[in-house]
């Protein structure tokens, strides 16, 4: 079989929107993901609080427990590779997951190249913090963009300021002239013809989703208020006093992130949020987030 | 004309643009009583769990099969599931809409999702793209199920009275035609 468009790819991050994606380290948690109404899972041995914890080097999950994920569940089921690691990346293509995130989570394998995407038949997501990055990601393939925050840190304040920039960078493309494009492309880093696109359109050409520090359904609701078109939960469930019930309000919260009533009703009935750090207190040379070309 | 897009999760708002385009005003549902303003229903592809599970949560169960008795109803693949009389799937448990079973992820992970020509049966355009994510298939047929599209010799669009059920999405492909042919006709 020919490798799918790139519209197809897109397609499926289409039907993810308004929808959560959890990230969960057994079957177990991924049954708890979907029960709560999760629209996929992300497969990965170790959630981002855990690595940071741990120190070492971060790799492709075992494929085992991603099959005993997909085995688990009927929701697409996602895991990470490397930055540039494009054999992890052929790995997990084999495997048949259905969304494969270039992940800064992990130890990069490459610290100039990131993947060619554009050679999977499977989407991949990736991270950016402004819009250059985010451009760069699509040129080389990526179906799907999420803000990176600062993963495992259950402090939000990193992924606002994601959001934010690559809103008002778009934003500032929209109202300025076609001769101003290509200085504008050279300063973003990025490729002329989405920057074009952008400029036209106000959006990005995929969809974009928040994630990296989101840890209550007003975290989530922040998120989507900002411009997110879903959410990514890592750590924030599974780090909780209460994973089923959290999950099941980030859901909730995700939907109607808009009805301040309703989530005061969503938050009320959970217990205590995974603790979270300070982003001061993480070295920079420590911080996630820096990881990306 | 309003009609409503079920907006709990998924790709309501490509429904929304599709709706706009053949001078339609889309009305995001995502409360029961926001089915008092609108003349007919989409129900959007998305996960069919998610869809599920937020349904069952929000009492929804009860206006929207009241509401689908008297209105038309246009779903597309997660959309087609909750029509569906029957799924394969405990988890699910859909809203009779339609005498139709249906099988979830029937052509496989994302790896398999595609584009293909589909035949049309009741539409001046014989054949048009169809976009098919993680699609479902529809298993079996019930009386006077009429069906609207082929692709293989095997049905991957139906309709009875004013429901009508699409496996693909016409909304990624931006072809109107069905949901004009039910809104609108």
């Amino acid at each position: 079989m020919s490798n799918p468009s790139f519209e197809v790819k897109v397609g499926l991050a289409e039907m993810l929107k308004g929808g959560v994606i959890m990230d969960v380290m057994s079957a177990d948690q991924a049954k708890i993901a979907e029960d709560a109404g999760a629209a996929a899972v992300m497969a990965l041995e170790r959630i981002p609080a855990l690595i940071r914890k741990d120190g070492g080097i971060a790799r492709m999950s075992n494929p085992s427990m991603i099959l005993a994920i997909q085995k688990t569940v009927s929701i697409p089921v996602m895991a990470k590779c490397r930055i540039g690691h494009f054999a992890e990346a052929q790995i997990l293509e084999a495997l048949e997951v259905d969304f494969i995130d270039e992940s800064e989570v992990l130890t990069p394998a490459d610290e100039a190249n990131h993947i060619w995407k554009h050679d999977y038949k499977i989407p991949f997501v990736c991270g950016a913090r402004d819009l250059g990055e985010a451009l760069r990601r699509i040129g080389e393939g990526a179906a799907m963009i999420r803000t990176k925050g600062e993963a495992g840190s259950g402090n939000i304040v990193e992924a606002v300021r994601h959001m934010r920039r690559v809103q008002s960078e778009m934003k500032q493309l929209t109202v300025m002239g076609h001769d101003e494009l290509m200085a504008q492309a050279k300063a973003l880093g990025a490729p002329f013809t989405l920057v074009e696109t952008v400029a036209k359109t106000g959006k990005l050409p995929v969809p974009n989703f928040a994630a990296g520090g989101i840890a209550t359904p007003a975290d989530a609701s922040l998120m989507m208020q900002l411009g997110a078109e879903s959410v990514f939960v890592g750590s924030g469930i599974f780090m909780s006093e209460d994973p089923p019930a959290r999950a099941k309000a980030i859901v909730e919260a995700t939907t109607y992130y808009d009805d301040p009533k309703k989530l005061a009703k969503i938050s009320g009935a959970l217990k205590d949020a995974m603790k979270g750090i300070d982003i001061a207190d993480i070295p920079p040379e420590q911080r996630l987030q820096e990881r990306g070309w | 004309m309003k009609i409503g897009v079920l907006a709990l999760q998924g790709d309501f708002e490509k429904h929304s643009l599709l709706l706009e385009q053949l001078g339609i005003t889309p009305v995001r549902i995502r409360y029961p009583h926001d089915l008092d303003t609108v003349e007919g229903l989409v129900f959007p592809g998305g996960e069919s769990t998610t869809l599920m599970h937020l349904i069952e949560q929000n009492a929804f169960r009860t206006p929207l099969s009241e509401f689908a008795a008297s209105h038309p109803v246009l779903g597309t693949c997660a959309g087609l599931i909750l029509m569906a009389t029957s799924v394969d799937d405990s988890r699910i448990n859909p809203l009779g809409l339609l005498d139709i079973d249906a099988r979830r992820n029937a052509y496989g992970r994302q790896v398999f999702s595609f584009t293909d020509q589909i035949q049309l049966t009741h539409f001046p355009d014989q054949r048009v793209s169809a976009t098919f994510i993680r699609a479902p298939k529809i298993t079996r047929i019930g009386t006077g199920i009429e069906i609207l599209a082929t692709w293989k010799n095997e049905p991957v669009g139906v309709m009875s009275g004013n429901h009508m059920a699409l496996s693909f999405h016409p909304e990624l492909d931006g072809y109107s035609g069905f949901h004009k042919y039910l809104f609108l006709s």
